[in-house]
């Protein structure tokens, strides 16, 4: 019986691995979530596993939400320590932590990231505000003081001191945390400073609540004709749609932008070109803070997780003239409040 | 009877009027002749469209690929300054490994800027800051480590070969044009012009660079270090799982299928359920991956160990498959012989008939681990993508069950970054995983040549 022996060898094999895992202490950080964060994540590993005698942390991604999921499934050694998000925690979010035994969690914020909208290198040079996108991709907007469906189809029948271009732009899909930011502090300012926020409300029903809401996603509801286009996938599919379609207005990270100042150019927002100097200056609208979240139950089990938190925030990383800001992460003001937060293991119920 | 015995002669063909001799084709026989000559140029056509799209493909790769094999290398002599390396002075392990890699950053800028002096390169630039661009955020930790497995040498001035800044062998592979620095904020004109002079003084150069096929995966800052070796480990113990799993189970499943199991409807439903599993799209088997190896039996995630046991239910029908025909493609005068001479069936079966069947088996598994090897789409539901494969595992236990990526993986981890440099070393990769395909190919192809038998 020649085969009889590889199959139970293999089986053995199998189990022999299945119960190594849950015997051997797991003794490297693991990481996931936001795929923002996950390059300036990945610079931090890297230079905390050369830096420490602790090896190098694991980093995936998935998604903020996905990477806060994983992080609320329970306290021990088969959960991971650290989710990087591109967005705050939310209350759900905590509220399942907390059922699941995860009570005591780290905020941490390490910066910001730029929104910017980039266009081909070789097109028209755009100067945008909030206004304008609203105007192009809002699906109802004011007419003449009365809401209508969008008919704009290019850029200066919008703004006429912008180009005679056809509306097109691609935006990050719902599943993205940069679509949130967009949403915000693009389309609903446009949609308040157009004076369509008050006419929609005036137009809702129910108390002064419900018709701000109803207001509100009825603003961010973007064109369905095919002018908005959403981008699912990474920036790089953005950016070989810009590639494909020569006029049209992508939605990127300024890191992102920042590595590819070859073949894009920035578009001014409000008349700012975006940078981190105008971004951690907050002239430059269109940002959010990143975070990661830090299990405190975890440290002290997990060796290094601790040093890790506090190596991301030094000013040596996180600081100005660190690497982070070096590739595109705007570095927080408020960095020395942080760095002490982390190392007093504040948690998130203690300043609430 | 008579009749019969005396045939009728055959009727003379008489030439009809206007009917040409036998040399000359009849219009009827041109019209085949053209019909023919129209398939065969139909053939031809088709086969050179195909050489066409191949060539096409493999010149696309191997040009964009290519420059993934070379790096640009700065020449330094760093002098290893004791008062920045080893404060104390006592040469103390653990005092020198405080000295992080900031602290050896300035040592490099001034061996940089010596190089310059010597070479009697006139710049601008004259700042460590200024011209920090240049170097790779790798050659800190080089000279790092090369500092605390020799600390004796401390004080010294030593010679390093440092990785150059992705955007400086950008610039020398043609990447990074004058017009895109003007907009880039780490670097300008001068940087370029810098670039220039050290080439031509010998300090810059771009080499062979192993490290692309050997090293781990790097951060989005120093898409220079990447390497793909441990993604190739990674496949390599995916491949070791789903060659120790789907080999004996699909060649013992399809031995005892056909040779030994009754013809009924049992079977024949399970025949059929087999075939339909060689068509299930991949991705299918990593959503079961997920919900089986990973959610209910609670294996790690992104370990080679997952990712191999779910490529193996993809191999499986493949191998079955595979073996089956060439069991079938077996004569049954060799069962019958050795039944004959007082075999067992068993003894018919694993004598005779196995070894005879064995180059189809081997060239079937051989396929079937290749299609495995390039497989992406499972591995995307267990966590290997998106993983940031960084450190090689150590031994046969953590190469099972550590996280670690596979090549296709890697390859579409690269493609997805943002520095354009990432995307030439996706191309690299791609060059990599062909060969290994291609090898496993040729592999099938000797085996069956060598050793397959006709009757």
């Amino acid at each position: 019986m020649p085969f009889v022996k590889p199959i139970t060898t293999a089986l053995a094999g199998a189990a022999l691995c299945a119960t190594a895992t849950t015997a051997t202490a797991r003794d490297n950080v693991q990481i996931a979530g936001s795929s923002t964060v996950l390059p300036y994540a990945s610079i931090v590993a890297e230079a905390f596993g050369e830096n420490f005698d602790f090896p190098t942390p694991v980093v995936e991604s998935g998604g903020s939400s996905a990477g806060l999921k994983r992080f609320c499934e329970g306290v021990g050694e088969n959960s991971i320590d650290i989710a990087n998000a591109s967005r705050a925690i939310r209350e759900r979010e905590i509220k399942v932590c907390t059922e699941n035994g995860v009570s005591e969690i780290i905020e941490v914020r390490i910066g910001y990231d730029g929104i910017v909208f980039a266009s081909d290198i070789n097109g028209d040079a755009f100067a945008f505000t909030p206004s304008d996108w609203f105007l192009a991709l809002s699906d109802t907007v004011l007419v003449d003081g009365v809401l209508a469906e969008n008919p704009h189809t290019t850029w200066d029948q919008v703004n006429p001191s912008l180009p005679a271009r056809t509306i097109r732009a691609f935006v990050p899909g719902t599943k993205h945390g940069t679509r949130e930011v967009f949403e915000d502090k693009v389309i609903l300012a446009g949609c308040e400073a157009t004076g369509a926020f008050d006419a929609l409300m005036a137009a809702a029903e129910g108390d002064e609540k419900a018709r701000k809401k109803a207001a509100e996603s009825a603003c961010i509801a973007l064109r369905t004709d095919g002018v908005s286009v959403d981008i699912d996938g990474d920036y790089t599919e953005t950016l070989a749609r810009i590639n494909a379609t020569k006029d049209a207005i992508g939605v990127f990270g300024l890191a992102f932008y920042e590595n590819n100042t070859g073949t894009l150019q920035v578009a001014t927002m409000s008349g700012v070109t975006p940078s981190t100097e105008t971004i951690s200056t907050g002239e430059y609208p269109v940002s959010r803070p990143l975070f990661f979240y830090v299990k405190a139950a975890h440290i002290g089990v997990i060796p290094g997780l601790k040093e890790y938190a506090g190596f991301f925030v030094s000013d040596e990383i996180a600081g100005p003239d660190g690497p982070l800001a070096e590739y595109g992460l705007v570095s927080d003001p408020e960095l020395a409040a942080t760095q002490s937060a982390v190392a007093e293991e504040q948690t998130l119920d203690a300043d609430m | 009877m008579t009749g019969l015995a005396a045939p009728t002669p055959a009727p003379t063909p008489s030439p009809r009027p206007g009917r040409a001799a036998l040399l000359a084709a009849d219009p009827r026989t041109r019209k085949r002749n053209a019909a023919e000559r129209r398939f065969r140029f139909c053939g031809v056509m088709a086969i050179s469209i195909g050489l066409l799209f191949l060539v096409v493909l493999l010149a696309a790769i191997v040009s964009k690929g290519a420059g993934a094999f070379r790096q640009t290398f700065i020449a330094l002599e760093v002098e290893l300054r004791e008062d920045t390396l080893d404060k104390n002075g006592n040469r103390a392990p653990e005092d020198i490994a405080k000295a992080s890699t900031f602290a050896y950053a300035p040592l490099l800028g001034d061996a940089l800027l010596a190089a310059i002096r010597d070479n009697g390169i006139t710049t601008e630039l004259q700042t460590r800051k200024e011209i920090k661009p240049l170097l790779s955020a790798s050659a800190a930790a080089q000279v790092r480590d090369f500092v605390i497995a020799n600390p004796e040498r401390i004080g010294e001035t030593v010679a390093f070969s440092v990785l150059a800044a992705s955007r400086v062998d950008g610039y020398l592979k043609g990447r990074v044009s004058r017009d895109s620095v003007a907009r880039s904020k780490n670097m300008d004109a001068r940087h370029l012009d810098l670039i220039d002079a050290l080439r031509d003084a010998g300090v810059v150069e771009k080499r062979f660079n192993p490290a692309f096929i050997t090293g781990t995966d790097a951060s989005e800052a120093r898409p220079e270090q990447a390497g793909i070796g441990a993604a190739m480990l990674g496949s390599f113990f995916m491949m070791l799982v789903v060659l120790l799993l789907s080999l004996p189970i699909g060649v013992a499943a399809s031995i005892y299928l056909e040779e030994f199991a009754p013809r009924n409807r049992l079977t024949d439903f399970i025949e059929i359920n087999i075939a339909n599993l060689a068509a299930v799209p991949s991705i299918v088997f990593g959503i079961l991956g997920l919900a089986v190896f990973i959610r209910f039996a609670h294996l790690p995630q992104s370990a080679p160990l997952v990712g191999g046991l779910t490529l193996a239910l993809m191999t499986l029908p493949t191998i079955v498959i595979s073996t089956r025909a060439s069991l079938t493609a077996v004569p049954p005068s060799i069962r019958d012989a050795a039944l004959a001479l007082g075999a067992s069936k068993m003894q018919a079966v694993f004598h005779h008939t196995l070894p005879l069947a064995m180059p189809g088996i081997l060239t079937g598994a051989i396929i079937g681990l290749a299609q495995a090897l390039g497989e992406t789409a499972p591995l995307l539901l267990i966590g290997m993508v998106g993983f940031i494969a960084s450190t090689h595992p150590d031994g046969l236990a953590s190469g099972f069950l550590d996280p670690n990526s596979a090549m296709p993986a890697q390859i579409y981890e690269w493609a997805k970054r943002a520095d354009p440099a990432y995307y030439e070393r996706a191309w690299g990769g791609i060059i990599l995983l062909m060969l290994f395909l291609a090898a496993m190919n040729i592999t099938a192809i000797l085996l069956r040549r060598r050793f397959e038998r006709r009757w």
